[in-house]
């Protein structure tokens, strides 16, 4: 069916039951997601999605682009004036939808608050760094220690506004154990391009053009309508069908169908978060493995020939259906300009299996795997796929994919790591290598203390002692240096499997353009409908 | 009769806590809420005191009795994803899951009685034969995959119906209704088939086998004998006394068909109470699973108590022996 045609048959429904065209004007931008938006307070939850959301209708000092440089927004610059002394510089004539005027008690308000009791945002800046006003527009932060990427998480840390949140009782911010929704998670008072008119919990969301808005907008639209469609079928048809200009993600086995689909195109991207395995290297005994008495894990040639076991083009064309970059670090290439440096320990079975007749299991051995089923594309296939190839290299793994719920409750350290293999993924909130380097390479004890996300244990003096110099480096030529030097290091030593980046897959009508960033944000001001 | 009542709703009672401590006690299976409430980067110290203040770290017992003190209030917590009040939010959606529930029920009975009486009189006629193939369909597909063929035939295809949601919505104060809009009417067309399409089998084969049993009764001999038109002999004689069973199955399929609106509420995002029970299940939600488990259980019981007080008012044997049911 043509397009003209369709748009005859709406036409004429309309027209039969006498209702409003006007609703379904051009520049409506309808749109849906799998998962809904939990609460519209900006701190209450770290999630790509309703931080990516509520980044349409709050702004921070920064902000980052479709290529994800950072661009000023609510600073129009700032400078450090000492390593551990930045100033910045603020926008002046914002105004929040609400009206207020948009100045540094705003920013040290936010700052106070991100950090509260309840946030879960807190990481966004360093707990003891102090924000002193200079005047209404410049405001200073001290800090103990020098922090170079200081700034780079704060296109996500949006500024409230103080008088708004007095005035409504969300001083407080509104954390998932609280008792009654405040105003601030019902309610959205930013600075940014768009307002939220309506928003039916869970269900949907309407926003329209915020007229105040302090940047030019590049798009033309006059209405958004955001609406769940958590089943993936239904969400690829709502769009082949017109219903909707855009939706994601689209499962990589619909790509093909989405893009041959007339007036209908499939957008697909590198993403930034890594899929790798991991194995408990801390245990001196496995928890579920046939080996008693020690680790082999512990043996970095076991680790080596896990690692050259798994056929990754296989993955990568049959599992993802192509939507995957095999991965050679922990992190995205687009977020390490060094990470040409480093190439995959090639696939080699017969390799695989000498280095572990070398480490004493000529036999191999047996080995339970814990996998998420729901969390990232296609994740129990990856391990299925895993274990078919372990097995060739004489490993038996015993497979144990759960919903996230589960999975997570297990190999967090909130149940002491319960696990002895797993599949995890991981995107730096700070898009940087510190992040990474910090959370999943750092040494930990058996509670988590040190390097609470490294499940595995991993642990090498030498690089906790590099994390600490990345983190106080403030030259970016030498930091990358020893950035390079610690993945180096943990690469030699497989601290972990990398496997792949896996892709973004939107769905978007021929009648809008849009901006597909990295991260997976979707940034209604990008987006232009005709 | 009063000592049969009390004991049927002493004993409807004890049926909804028995409800109550079976999806409690289900609860403790279903994965660690506290890892869906936050981002990946909080600290497990942050988790510990979330769990300590949500009550998770409590006695199991402790937590139901707090589960239970709060229900009896019809207090169902607040939502752990949402952070609203579960019953506020149940409430709010229970309209668009009664409508599309009462549609279906009422496209089952019009659409299915004339089926049944058609091919109940018309036996060996070839739409009859077809009816009844069409109506294997509906009983043997799973309602899932009827209604995502639904949608890719008339959403994708001819895109003549839309392919998700309720449309646009009237909001009267407590109630919302897709009803009087256009666009909610038609966005419950595909649903509300899909959800009445074994229900309107159901009663369509029902319908046919008590009209086939009845034709052969003596009393429609003699009406016919007694040169009543066609149409009074098969409307006003036969159908009249096939409605009795009929009324009691559907009456008891609408818990059901309420129940089992989950299914092709997911399917067509409908944003029913269903919609919400699933996506809280996989949120590990436990407030809004545990008082959507509750009313569907309220709603059971409610409805089997009903009957058998009207079989106690209609059977006269039941009243003096008492406990025979």
């Amino acid at each position: 069916m043509n397009f003209s045609k369709v748009k005859t048959t709406i036409l004429a429904g309309a027209m039969v039951f006498g209702l409003g065209v006007g609703q379904s004007s051009a520049e409506t931008l309808k749109y849906a997601f799998q998962g809904s938006l939990k609460s519209l307070d900006p701190y209450s939850l770290n999630e790509t999605f309703t931080l990516g959301f509520l980044g349409n209708v709050y702004e921070g000092l920064i902000r980052r682009g479709p290529d994800l440089n950072i661009q000023p927004a609510l600073a129009t610059s700032w400078e450090v004036l000492e390593p551990t002394k930045w100033r910045f510089h603020l926008r002046r004539g914002v105004k929040f939808h609400n009206g207020n005027d948009f100045n540094a008690d705003d920013v040290i308000f936010s700052a106070d608050r991100v950090r509260a009791e309840g946030s879960d945002l807190t990481t966004r800046i360093p707990k003891d760094a102090k924000f002193v006003k200079v005047d209404d527009h410049t405001v200073d932060v001290i800090l103990t220690s020098a922090n170079p990427i200081l700034h780079y998480e704060w296109g996500t840390w949006s500024i409230i506004d103080k008088e708004w949140a007095e005035a409504n009782d969300s001083v407080k911010v509104t954390s998932a154990s609280d008792d009654n929704a405040t105003k601030i998670s019902l309610e959205a008072n930013g600075t940014g391009p768009f307002k939220i008119t309506k928003h039916d919990v869970g269900v949907s969301t309407s926003l329209v053009p915020n007229n105040g808005w302090w940047d030019t907008p590049k798009h033309n639209l006059t209405k958004i309508e955001f609406t769940t469609i958590a089943s993936d079928a239904t969400r690829v048809a709502a769009l082949l069908s017109g219903d909707l200009d855009m939706v994601y993600p689209i499962p990589v086995q619909d790509l093909k169908r989405v893009d041959s689909n007339d007036g209908t195109r499939a957008l697909i991207g590198p993403e930034l978060r890594t899929i790798f395995l991991g194995m408990d290297q801390i245990r001196d005994e496995l928890l579920e493995s046939n080996i008693k008495g020690k680790n082999p894990f512990k043996d970095v040639r076991v680790r080596k020939a896990f690692y050259q076991a798994i056929n990754i083009e296989a993955i990568k064309k049959k599992v993802m259906r192509d939507l995957a970059d095999p991965s050679s670090i922990m992190i995205s290439p687009f977020l390490f300009s060094n990470s040409g440096d480093f190439v995959r320990y090639p696939y080699d079975v017969a390799a695989s299996k000498a280095l572990l007749t070398e480490a004493g299991y000529p036999d191999g051995f047996e080995v339970g795997m814990d996998c998420p089923n729901d969390r990232y594309v296609n994740d129990e296939a990856i391990c299925q796929a895993v274990t078919a190839m372990l097995a060739k290299a004489g490993i038996k793994v015993n497979l144990n994919a759960q919903p996230k719920s589960k999975y997570f409750a297990k190999v967090l350290a909130s149940n002491s790591f319960e696990t002895s293999f797993f599949l995890l993924g991981w995107t730096p909130g700070s898009l940087d290598s510190w992040n990474v380097i910090s959370n999943l390479h750092g040494c930990r004890d058996e509670k988590g203390k040190g390097s609470p996300f490294n499940l595995g244990g991993y642990c090498n003096p030498k690089v906790d002692e590099l994390a600490k110099q990345i983190l106080v480096e403030n030259d970016p030529a030498k930091r990358d240096g020893l950035i390079t030097e610690a993945f180096r290091i943990t690469t030699d030593e497989v601290a972990y499997i990398p496997l792949h980046q896996q892709g973004l897959a939107w769905g978007v009508s021929d009648k809008i353009t849009l901006e597909q960033r990295a991260d997976n944000q979707f940034m209604m001001y990008y987006v232009t409908k005709n | 009769m009063l000592a049969f009542m009390i004991r049927r709703v002493f004993q409807s009672v004890i049926v909804m806590f028995v409800v109550a401590l079976i999806s409690f006690l289900l609860f403790r299976f279903v994965g660690d809420p506290v890892n869906q409430m936050v981002g990946i980067e909080t600290t497990p110290e942050q988790r510990d005191a979330l769990r300590v203040q949500l009550g998770l770290n409590d006695p199991v017992l402790t937590q139901f009795w707090r589960f239970i003190m709060g229900a009896v209030q019809l207090d169902f917590g607040t939502s752990y994803q949402f952070k609203q009040s579960v019953a506020a939010m149940i409430g709010k959606r229970a309209p668009a899951t009664l409508e599309l529930s009462l549609i279906s029920a009422v496209f089952a009975t019009v659409v299915g009685i004339p089926m049944g009486v058609y091919t109940g009189l018309k036996r060996d006629s070839w739409l009859s034969k077809m009816f009844l193939t069409v109506s294997l369909v509906g009983i043997s597909l799973p309602t899932f995959l009827i209604g995502i063929l639904f949608i890719f035939v008339f959403a994708v295809q001819f895109q003549v119906l839309p392919s998700f949601g309720r449309g646009e919505v009237v909001d009267l104060g407590y109630w919302n209704t897709g009803l009087l809009t256009a666009s909610g009417l038609k966005a419950l067309i595909l649903p509300s088939i899909t959800l009445g399409l074994f229900q309107m089998t159901l009663i369509m084969r029902l319908v046919r086998s008590e009209m086939l049993e009845v034709m052969r009764t003596d009393y429609i001999k003699f009406a016919r004998a007694r040169g009543l038109t066609r149409r009074a002999v098969n409307f006003g004689h036969a159908l009249k006394n096939t409605l009795v069973p009929v009324i009691t199955i559907t009456g008891l399929q609408l818990g059901s068909v309420i129940a089992f609106a989950i299914i092709t509420e997911t399917v067509f995002s409908w944003p029913g109470m269903g919609l919400l029970f699933l996506n809280s299940v996989q949120n590990v939600d436990i407030p809004i699973m545990a008082a959507y488990l509750m009313l569907i259980g309220f709603l059971f019981v409610t409805i089997n108590l009903i009957v058998d007080l009207l079989y106690v008012a209609v059977d006269p044997r039941i009243r003096v022996t008492g406990v025979e049911l």
